[in-house]
């Protein structure tokens, strides 16, 4: 590969104060985001913050702004996103800056515990491990949502997140649709509560960006929908 | 700069189709209170609604006609396409045939009512 530069410039908000926002990087083959912006922390400014840890798309922590859309850093190809060979690099969006690139995730967690996106057993360790039928439809309508790696892309990219900082938002409320539909879940009025609030699944307009960006092709705005069912249902047999 | 970033990141047919739902909306909400001020001057006066009728022959107002018609249509069809997209659990192809087939059955019947008036 010849010996390019990139021109990546890095979003650091109020944190800035001065320091050094635009970089050039050498291009390399094979190069994702991450490494973009590992190479600037490393070799260009070491004060620069940011996140993560597998660097294989499991982990969920490297997710950033480029150019504008969140995406997950380590599994995304500079190829792929640079504008000539520009590219702007930035913290997920509609959660607090604590520095850099890196944000404060506890809001995105703490709205999964609000969700009921927490497991609802019945059983002791004295009670036979219940068998689970692979093709129920329960579990396949399960199945499709529980790959998520909780890296807040939908979260960044949702414009309901962004009007109303109460909305539990997508992957919460996934998680609460997968829990719904697990036979060894139990918390069926827990979660149909929680989702049904204030901040709950009928916040959302369905504007699907959630599911466009979703790095692990998972459909959060179809299981909201499930949510709206379910919610609409227990509501209108009152006794739920 | 930072606001037509913010804006390509959410350029998808969904969140058109919000927008548009919600402009639609907007746009037939402002209307609302006219119409029903122009129907209320045939109980308060009926001389002066007579002059607004005769405004409705004027090119613009036909033009303006169009545009509430199309307002309607689009909410209405951006309503039942949000009402289909949550309450009904089907595959998504289901949906684009069931759109489809509302669609052209749409156009036929409309058609139909152009040709018969």
């Amino acid at each position: 590969m010849s010996p390019k530069t990139l021109k990546v410039t890095i979003d650091r908000g109020r944190c800035a104060d001065g320091a050094q926002t635009v970089f050039d990087v050498p291009a390399y083959e094979n190069q994702t985001v991450l490494d973009v912006v590992s190479w600037v922390q490393q070799n260009a400014d070491p004060t620069l913050s940011y996140r993560f840890a597998c660097r294989v798309g499991m982990c969920g922590s490297c997710a950033m702004m480029v150019n504008g859309v969140p995406r997950w850093t380590c599994r995304t190809h500079i190829s792929k996103v640079l504008a000539g060979n520009e590219v702007t690099i930035g913290p997920l969006r509609n959660l607090p800056v604590i520095k850099d690139l890196a944000v404060d995730m506890d809001p995105f967690f703490d709205k999964w515990v609000a969700a009921e996106g927490v497991h609802h057993g019945e059983l002791t360790r004295n009670d036979p491990i219940a068998a689970v039928n692979e093709t129920s439809e329960g579990r396949t309508t399960a199945n499709a949502g529980i790959e998520c790696i909780n890296c807040s892309v939908c979260y960044a990219a949702c414009d309901t997140v962004a009007g109303n900082s109460d909305y539990l938002g997508p992957a919460a409320l996934q998680r609460a649709w997968t829990l719904l539909n697990d036979a060894k879940d139990e918390g069926r009025l827990a979660i149909l509560d929680a989702v049904s609030g204030s901040g709950g699944c009928h916040n959302c307009h369905s504007m699907g960006s959630c599911t466009l960006y979703c790095p692990n092709e998972l459909d959060p705005m179809s299981a909201i929908a499930g949510l709206k069912r379910e919610t609409a249902k227990s509501f209108f047999r009152k006794g739920r | 700069m930072s606001i037509a970033r913010g804006i390509t990141s959410r350029a998808h047919p969904l969140w058109f189709a919000y927008v548009l739902h919600r402009l639609s909306g907007l746009g037939l909400a402002l209307f609302l209170p006219l119409h029903f001020w122009v129907l209320a001057l045939a109980m308060t006066d009926p001389a002066r609604l007579d002059g607004f009728l005769h405004l409705t022959e004027a090119g613009v107002m036909k033009l303006a006609e169009f545009g509430l018609v199309f307002l309607l249509a689009v909410h209405m069809f951006g309503g039942l396409r949000l009402m289909a997209l949550e309450f009904l659990p089907w595959s998504p192809s289901q949906k684009t045939l069931a759109a489809g087939a509302a669609a052209l059955s749409f156009l036929i019947a409309a058609l139909f009512f152009l040709k018969a008036i």
